[in-house]
């Protein structure tokens, strides 16, 4: 005995799920690079490329200095100068609006940082309650 | 060749693994550890390929000049027939699960007898010859090439593997060895390699009906001296019918049961029950002469030498017009019938599908193949007290229970012994939970491994069996080992005389003949054994 | 010997990658081509040896049976572990695919003087087996986010319970200590238990060095050697919607990655990690116990030649005569050169 229908049916589904990232975005706009809300500021705290991929551990860092060891300024690589250490007075002052900026990519990245279970932002905070 | 004893025997299996690896390990031919090769006569009989005189300890196995084409050819036919075997030779991951789950690695230590590397003899060719990876990468693909020295291999291995499924179980993806074992044989069967203790019992239930050749008349005969000893003891003289047309059953049992102790006194056990069942309520039981085998050795052969004996039993129950077809206590017959049977020779359309007479129980679990276990069919009878019984007259035994590997592993044939168990005897104590019921030790000469020359091997074998009973046996004094296998029948009393000494060995239905009270029989002082009964011993 | 290739084999991958991409600069063979080909190699390859394997028939239904059978009406049938309907089938291989049933039975034998046997439960490989699979199966759907626009609620889900421990930036995922620790444990058994080292091949080692290579590659691209993760999206979604778009950001890394996930997908379909199909195939598995009910029909069963009755009465006439037994045709008229 064969059993060629429950085969066949068993590598649709096989088909199905390992095609699955290539069916299921069938008919949608390709994927662009979210468009983020850039400051008049033109430096940050440090380079793009390094903000872009180490802003996180960056940010770790700060919140662990601040509060352990009360180191309250950073020095930038970039710049060279002294930069108060502040996610609020610092990086929200060029960034103020947290949906155009923060969440563009890590919604689509379906990242969910906890910043925002303390700290509050002044525009742009649609997904809190 | 005489054994060492026990204890010294035991002190040498070593669980270590050798320094070289298993493929740079050539085979070793052991005496002890092989069956004599089978006689050409035998090959012969049933028509079997390339029957000739061989030594397994020669350099050359006179093979045929093109045995590797045969082997290669064989191997593809195989492969296009058996699902199994290309899934079992695709997916092994060797976590080695199955590695201490066989009886023949935890007695011996060759690492060749872990189920996976018994399976890797056979997928190392497969790789290279079948696979494109194998083909080029070779080795580091774990294939290697196909040599006489790999045949050998073969033939000495797949011939200390019984089947018995146990590493099955545990496998996560059911790779069955004793499949692999069967397809592994009947490649050594290409080129005329088997084993005499298979080839000529085959040969002669081709002929005769039976592995020891029993003629006719002497097998009625035989059944006759039992009457006799029946009588002896109750007073009461069965009077079994042979080849009888129209009767209700026909009944098929090992013809083990018919010629060997402790089997006879199964055999005496059925006797009672028939004649019982015939005084009480008429039941028209038959037995056959020409279909007076149940074991099948063609399952230790291949595929399509078990489909040429097991052919008889249907042949036979349609040529005497029966109901339906009653089977005997066995192991590997049991696994044919259940599994094998009515795909190869039914369907069983002639038959009716089976219901107890007397209980009007209808098998439902045999509709199609329309063949009873007699433990399903006499714990049918108990359960509606059909049957009168004194269990007290087995009072000075103390027994334990073997799941044969077959009926436990191949249908699941586990409480229904137990069920008579209990309405026949007092004192019955299990063995540890690792060693009963799908998790059996098999007796350790199955698979048609039951040859005098090979003792050592067998008793090695049979160890996890024996230490389990052991351990009952110094817990519970334990005295008595009940099987449902006539090979276990066998093997069991010289195989508990050296590791369990004071274990003796019964099938379910000598206790049952012994508990039955038959209709006037005389005031019983022994057993069927001739041996004094509780309370008779003065 | 063995495991030393293998983990050479994987570090000549790695290297292979390394140069490739960050000597040569071949993005495109190692971002676009490469991973093409890998995933049609897996599809097609899984899909052709699974009908090779449907393609033999199961000529007997052979299950193995792993509990008390279904009989008389009033013994208890073991329902899932000897299914005699469909129904128990389907929880037996449901219990066997996502429980491993048939690995946690596993025991471990010991010997001791006396002589004695004893049988350890060991439940170690079943534990560790388990954790790496499922960790496998976690990793594998948290992967979609890279693959999705919006990403679904389901995979974000999923992300956040594997990132519950919110310890660090970016979050440690349970998934990623899980695996490691089952990689760890399979791989160390492997090494270290004689047994299990005696019967393992090349084939054993190498897709556990590979799996692992890919494992610490990722995770050096999470939290060490950083890249640009939007720049990632934007390749593997340019990937599956068939607009490949190579963005300069991303880093050498995230090639390493990619180029071992596509080796593994070459891999799949030729070796042993078919298992993952195979065990919906394996027929002692998933048949339904009803061999004496239901007649099983083997497309290649041909007749043989047997011993009839006939052939035998006449070889045994006289004797069955003589000894009482009834025979077909009298003796008189038996003809004996009438034999098969």
């Amino acid at each position: 005995m064969y059993d060629g229908g429950k085969i066949l049916a068993g590598l649709a589904i096989f088909v199905l799920i390992f095609t699955f990232p290539f069916w299921y975005n069938i008919g949608n706009a390709a994927y662009q690079r979210p468009k983020l809300e850039k400051p008049k500021e033109k430096n940050c705290v440090e380079s793009v490329e390094f903000m872009r991929a180490d802003h996180m551990q960056l940010l770790n860092e700060w919140r662990d200095e601040y509060v352990r060891e009360h180191i309250t300024t950073y020095k930038s690589h970039l710049t060279g100068k002294k930069i108060r250490i502040s996610l609020t007075k610092t990086c929200l002052k060029c960034h103020p609006n947290r949906d155009k900026f923060c969440d563009k990519c890590h919604a689509s990245l379906a990242v969910s940082p906890y910043c925002w279970d303390c700290h509050v932002t002044p525009k742009g905070d649609s997904n809190e309650k | 060749m005489a054994l060492p004893s026990a204890r010294e025997l035991f002190s040498k299996i070593s669980h270590r693994m050798p320094k070289r690896e298993w493929m740079d390990i050539p085979v070793e031919i052991k005496p002890g550890r092989y069956c004599y090769p089978a006689n050409p006569k035998s090959l012969e009989y049933v028509g079997m390929p390339y029957a000739r005189q061989w030594s397994p300890l020669d350099e050359d196995w006179k093979l045929p000049e093109n045995w590797m084409e045969i082997i290669r050819t064989g191997m593809r036919d195989r492969l296009d027939r058996f699902r199994t075997f290309k899934i079992f030779m695709d997916i092994c991951v060797r976590c080695g699960a199955c590695a201490d789950k066989c009886h023949f690695f935890i007695g011996t230590g060759d690492p060749k007898n872990m189920p996976v590397l018994r399976a890797e003899l056979l997928r190392s060719i497969y790789r290279g010859e079948f696979t494109t990876a194998g083909k080029i990468l070779g080795r580091f693909a774990g294939a290697r090439k196909l040599t006489e020295e790999v045949i050998k291999e073969w033939w000495y291995y797949f011939y200390q593997c019984t089947e018995c499924r146990r590493c099955s179980l545990f496998c996560p993806y059911g790779i069955d060895q004793a499949e692999l074992t069967i397809i592994g044989r009947e490649l050594t069967n290409l080129l005329g390699l088997n084993t005499d203790w298979i080839a000529t019992p085959v040969a002669n239930c081709y002929r005769t009906g039976n592995h020891l050749g029993i003629q006719p008349h002497a097998f009625k005969e035989m059944i006759e001296f039992f009457c006799d000893d029946i009588e002896e003891v109750t007073g009461i003289r069965p009077e079994p019918q042979f080849n009888k047309k129209g009767a209700d059953i026909l009944f098929i049992t090992p013809s083990g049961d018919v010629f060997a102790d402790p089997g006879t006194y199964t055999c005496m056990g059925y006797l009672m029950l028939f004649h019982y069942l015939k005084e009480e309520y008429g039941l028209d039981v038959t037995w056959s002469t020409y279909a007076s085998e149940g074991g099948n050795f063609g399952f230790f052969t291949s595929h399509e030498m078990m489909k040429r004996l097991n052919a008889k039993m249907y042949m036979e129950a349609k040529r005497l017009g029966v109901k339906w077809i009653l089977g005997g206590e066995c192991g590997h017959m049991w696994r044919v019938i259940h599994q094998y049977m009515d795909t190869m020779n039914g369907p069983a359309d002639f038959l009716e599908e089976p219901v107890n007479p007397i209980t009007g129980t209808k098998f439902e679990n045999a509709k199609s193949t329309k063949m009873v276990h007699i433990t399903e069919f006499t714990a049918d009878l108990i359960k509606h007290g059909k049957l009168k019984l004194d269990k007290s007259r087995n009072d000075n035994i103390i027994l334990t229970y073997h799941d044969s590997c077959n009926p436990s592993r191949g249908m699941g044939l586990l409480e229904e012994p137990r069920y008579i168990i209990k309405h026949v005897c007092n004192h019955f104590y299990e063995m540890p939970e690792n060693t009963i019921r799908e998790q059996t030790f098999c007796c350790g000469s199955g698979a048609g491994l039951n040859a005098g020359e090979i003792e050592e091997l067998r008793f090695l074998g049979g160890l996890p069996r024996a230490n389990a009973v052991k351990h009952v046996h110094d817990k519970f004094g334990v005295n008595m080992l009940a099987c449902i296998c006539a090979i276990d029948r066998a093997v069991f009393p010289p195989l508990m005389d050296y590791w369990v000494p004071g274990v003796d060995v019964t099938g379910i239905h000598e206790l049952v003949g012994n508990a039955l009270i038959l209709p006037g029989e005389k005031e019983r002082e022994t057993n069927l054994r001739g041996e004094p009964l509780p309370g008779k011993e003065g | 010997m063995k495991a030393t290739y293998s983990l050479f084999l994987v570090f000549g991958l790695v290297l292979v990658a390394l140069i490739g991409v960050g000597g040569l600069g071949l993005h495109y063979l190692f971002g676009v081509i490469i991973p093409y080909v890998a995933v049609l190699c897996f599809i097609l390859g899984f899909i052709c040896k699974v009908l090779n394997w449907g393609r033999s028939p199961v000529p007997f239904r052979i299950p193995t049976t792993a509990g008390q059978q279904f009989s008389l009406p009033w013994i208890k049938q073991n329902k899932i572990d000897n299914p005699s309907t469909m129904w128990g089938v389907v929880l037996r291989m449901f219990f066997e695919i996502f429980t491993f049933r048939s690995l946690f039975r596993n025991t471990k034998v010991e010997l001791y003087d006396g002589p004695k046997l004893a049988y350890a439960s060991a439940k170690w490989l079943w534990l560790f087996a388990l954790m790496f699979h499922y960790a496998f199966l976690v990793i594998f759907i948290r992967h979609m986010r890279f693959f999705t626009e919006p990403v679904p609620s389901i995979f974000q889900f999923i992300d956040k319970v594997d990132g519950v421990l919110q310890v660090g930036a970016p979050h440690i995922y349970i998934t990623e200590i899980i695996i490691l620790v089952g990689l760890a444990f399979l791989l160390l058994r492997r090494i270290l238990d004689p047994k299990i080292r005696y019967i393992s091949l090349p084939a054993d080692y190498f897709p556990l060095f590979l799996i692992l290579g890919i494992v610490v590659s990722g995770i050096l691209m999470r939290f060490f050697v950083k890249t640009d993760v939007v720049g990632i999206k934007q390749i593997t979604m340019g990937l599956v919607m068939l607009k490949p778009v190579l963005p300069k950001s991303v880093g050498t890394i995230f090639y390493v990655h990619l180029f071992l996930v596509s080796v593994l997908l070459i891999y799949f379909p030729f070796s042993k990690l078919m298992h993952m199909g195979g065990v919906f195939l394996s027929p002692t598995r998933n048949m339904i116990n009803n061999n004496r009910m239901k007649r099983h029909v083997n497309p290649w069963n041909y007749p043989v030649k047997v011993h009839t009755y006939e052939a035998y009465e006449d070889e045994f006439r006289e004797k069955m005569v003589e000894a009482g037994l009834p025979v077909d045709k009298p003796l008189e008229q038996s003809p004996a050169e009438n034999k098969e």
